[in-house]
């Protein structure tokens, strides 16, 4: 599928380097070769393999890096999961007959559970998808393949996790992909892959979750197709480190996403979307609660390629302690894309002097009839609303945490899972009094 | 005699270093509806602020005595669990907090500070739809977020609201008239009116006479640069919306004082 990339020239790390790079190499050895995936699949990972040999790990010279230091990562202290508890039971109600368990990677039959699932929609592993669905032709397709992580993903990966809705396909229920990862023992690295196919009319919600136990590095790319008139509602709660996006929306697609990053002491999360068709709507809401030492970074590219469109970016933080935070999305709106209407926002509470937060919202508009806007706000605890909620009895600490929460629910409120949101917000809670002593 | 349930002792106070309060004198008893009057930038919200206790303001000397023990020391949720209640002049909207939510977690507060049982939220929505009765609010005010999109009367209304579900035992009602229609203030002072009772006190801060209409004082004082210069009865009031507040300069200047 050759597409037309209006931002290539922005998007990456592509520094070329006479040795092959250390970091990459080492982990590539560790990758398991799945010996069962069809011809086509490990050469087009040979393929990535090639590529990656031409990239090195990306550093704060490159602009899209700069505020992230990647030595702990190369250096092999990889990260620690937020939560020391996460076990390999999850107790979303909803989802219960409609989950599919991958553990460090591969497909785990005996966690997953998928008997819910009606006819139109095939969730499961790549090796046992149907031949009728051509992977071959939408597997590393999307726009960004080339990246350096993303193309590490493809090389090193040994199971593929999809997720395809048939024409006119409607599925009720959320399906949930769950990824764990156990690095317990040692170190884990592990390279979780989905790809997701909505053909034409076809509407489901998606709900990825990644969580692990001990020490690990978690490089997970996503790829999704929405075709004509279909519509998804994506979900994904992150504990994780690195997650790269690719998604090319046809003609009248709805696409949402509403995101929680609360884990990972390194989080890098890039999403790109493309949209590729006439009438596309895409609403991206993300949440990133950032403790401690966390770092997490959110580097979106939205580019609008037809008429139009619309997007719809809320992107939330919240940074205590010594966290720091990063936001740069890029919208772009190309000649063709007249009455684009694009609306961009990153608002950030910092609540706490030493928390850092980088934003940067761009956009870059060639067409001469739309609408856009963006910006980003930068703010801390009013005193004022702190000394009204006290004043009706609330002590300092039960006053702070409903001021968070009521930052954090415009986004866990777009959540369409309720149980979900409920375990989110106790978590959050969680995670803010552990902050603050 | 009747209970004392503020007392308030040459109260001085500063805010960034500036002088704002110069030796306060009040006393208000069970019963006893007290009203303050004066300019913009006497001190009278100052007063209420610091009564609540604000963090802003910084008590330089004096006493302030709540049913019989100093309250200075203590942070502002534990003056309003032991019942002060400032109605504010600008409640603060808050987006994400539902107003009932928030009511409940206020009550549960107080029933926590009290060793009483706290309520769950069924329970609750039954106590606070008598309450909606006071101030006429319709319950659908309820599950929007606090204060957010709220007209100026709304927002009034939903102080009186608190009021009524807190049941404070000291009201201070912060210029509660100000910006409001002539409906609103009815709506507002009927329902300050239907809560009052003899075991309680009340401290009402006004710019205009025409509340003191609504909410009839018992006694009267004006504020100006930080003191209060002159008390009286409920006649001063009207002396004062008759004359304007020119007729004070000449009486402090005449050392006519408390």
């Amino acid at each position: 599928m050759a597409v037309q990339i209006p931002f290539a020239t922005v998007s990456k790390v592509n520094k070329t380097v006479a040795v092959e790079d250390i970091f990459f190499t080492g982990l590539l050895e560790q990758c398991q070769i799945n010996e069962n995936e069809p011809e086509w699949l490990q050469n087009t990972r040979q393929q990535a393999k090639s590529w990656l040999s031409h990239l090195s790990v990306p550093s704060r010279k490159d602009e899209d890096w700069r505020f992230v230091d990647l030595s702990d990562l190369t250096a092999g202290k990889f990260v620690e999961p937020a939560s020391k508890e996460a076990s390999y039971e999850t107790s979303l109600q909803e989802t219960k007959n409609n989950r599919l368990v991958f553990v460090n990677g591969t497909y785990n039959a005996e966690l997953s559970n998928v008997t819910a699932l009606p006819k139109g929609i095939y969730a499961g592993n790549l090796t046992n998808l149907p031949q009728k669905h051509q992977a071959k032709t939408y597997f590393a397709q999307q726009h960004g393949m080339q990246d350096a992580f993303t193309s590490l993903n493809t090389a090193g990966g040994n199971d593929v996790a999809v997720i395809w809705a048939s024409k006119n396909a409607v599925i009720e229920t959320p399906i949930h992909l769950l990824f764990i990862t156990d690095g317990e023992k040692k170190a884990a690295f592990t390279q979780p892959r989905i790809l997701v196919v909505a053909e034409s009319n076809s509407n489901f919600s998606l709900l990825e979750e990644y969580t692990g136990l001990g020490e690990y590095f978690t490089n997970a790319v996503t790829e999704i197709y929405v075709k004509d008139n279909a519509r998804i509602n994506h979900t994904r709660l992150q504990e994780e480190s690195t997650v790269s996006y690719h998604i090319g929306k046809a003609r009248d697609s709805h696409y949402t996403i509403s995101e929680i990053n609360l884990g990972a002491k390194l989080f890098r999360h890039n999403p790109e979307i493309l949209q590729q068709g006439e009438q596309t709507v895409s609403n991206l809401n993300g949440l990133t609660v950032a403790m401690g030492k966390q770092t997490s970074d959110t580097h979106s590219i939205i580019a609008l390629t037809k008429q139009s469109g619309i997007t719809n970016q809320l992107h939330k933080c919240i940074v205590g302690d010594r966290a720091h935070t990063v936001f740069n999305g890029k919208v772009f709106v190309t000649k063709e894309a007249q009455m684009t209407d694009a609306t961009q926002l990153n608002r950030n509470l910092m609540i706490s002097p030493k928390a850092r937060v980088d934003t940067k919202p761009e956009l870059q508009i060639t067409a001469d009839n739309v609408k856009c806007a963006h910006g980003a706000t930068v703010s801390q605890l009013e005193a004022d609303e702190i000394f009204y909620l006290r004043s009706r009895g609330l002590s300092e600490n039960d006053a702070i945490q409903l001021l968070i929460d009521a930052f954090a629910t415009e986004i866990i409120d777009r959540v369409d899972i309720e149980s979900l949101r409920n375990r989110v917000k106790k978590t959050i809670e969680q995670k803010i009094k552990e902050a603050n002593g | 005699m009747s209970e004392t349930i503020l007392s308030i002792r040459n109260l001085t106070a500063n805010v960034d270093g500036t002088p704002i309060l110069k030796g306060v004198n009040l006393e208000i008893k069970a019963g006893e509806v007290h009203a303050i009057m004066g300019r913009n930038g006497s001190g009278k919200s100052t007063l209420s602020k610091i009564i609540a206790g604000h963090p802003d303001y910084e008590v330089t000397g004096g006493e302030i005595i709540y049913q019989g023990e100093s309250i200075l020391d203590q942070e502002p949720n534990e003056r309003a669990n032991s019942g002060i209640f400032l109605a504010f002049q600008y409640p603060l909207a808050i987006p994400g907090v539902s107003n009932l939510d928030f009511m409940r977690v206020a009550y549960n507060a107080k029933q926590k500070y009290l060793g009483l049982e706290e309520i769950d939220t069924f329970d609750f929505e039954d106590l606070i739809e008598e309450k909606l009765e006071v101030v006429k609010m319709n319950p659908s005010f309820l599950a929007r977020s606090l204060n957010e999109g709220f007209s100026g009367g709304e927002k009034k209304r939903n102080e009186i609201l608190q009021m009524a579900l807190l049941d404070p035992t000291l009201t201070i009602l912060d210029e509660i008239d100000s910006g409001l229609d002539i409906d609103a203030l009815r709506i507002v002072s009927d329902g300050v009116n239907q809560l009052k009772t003899p075991d309680k006190g009340y401290l009402v801060i006004t710019h205009y006479q025409r509340l003191l209409d609504y909410i009839e004082p018992d006694v009267v004082h004006v504020m100006k640069d930080g003191e209060i210069i002159t008390s009286g009865g409920k006649e001063l009031a009207l002396e004062l919306e008759s004359r304007g507040y020119d007729f004070l300069d000449d009486k402090s200047t005449a050392g006519v004082g408390v």
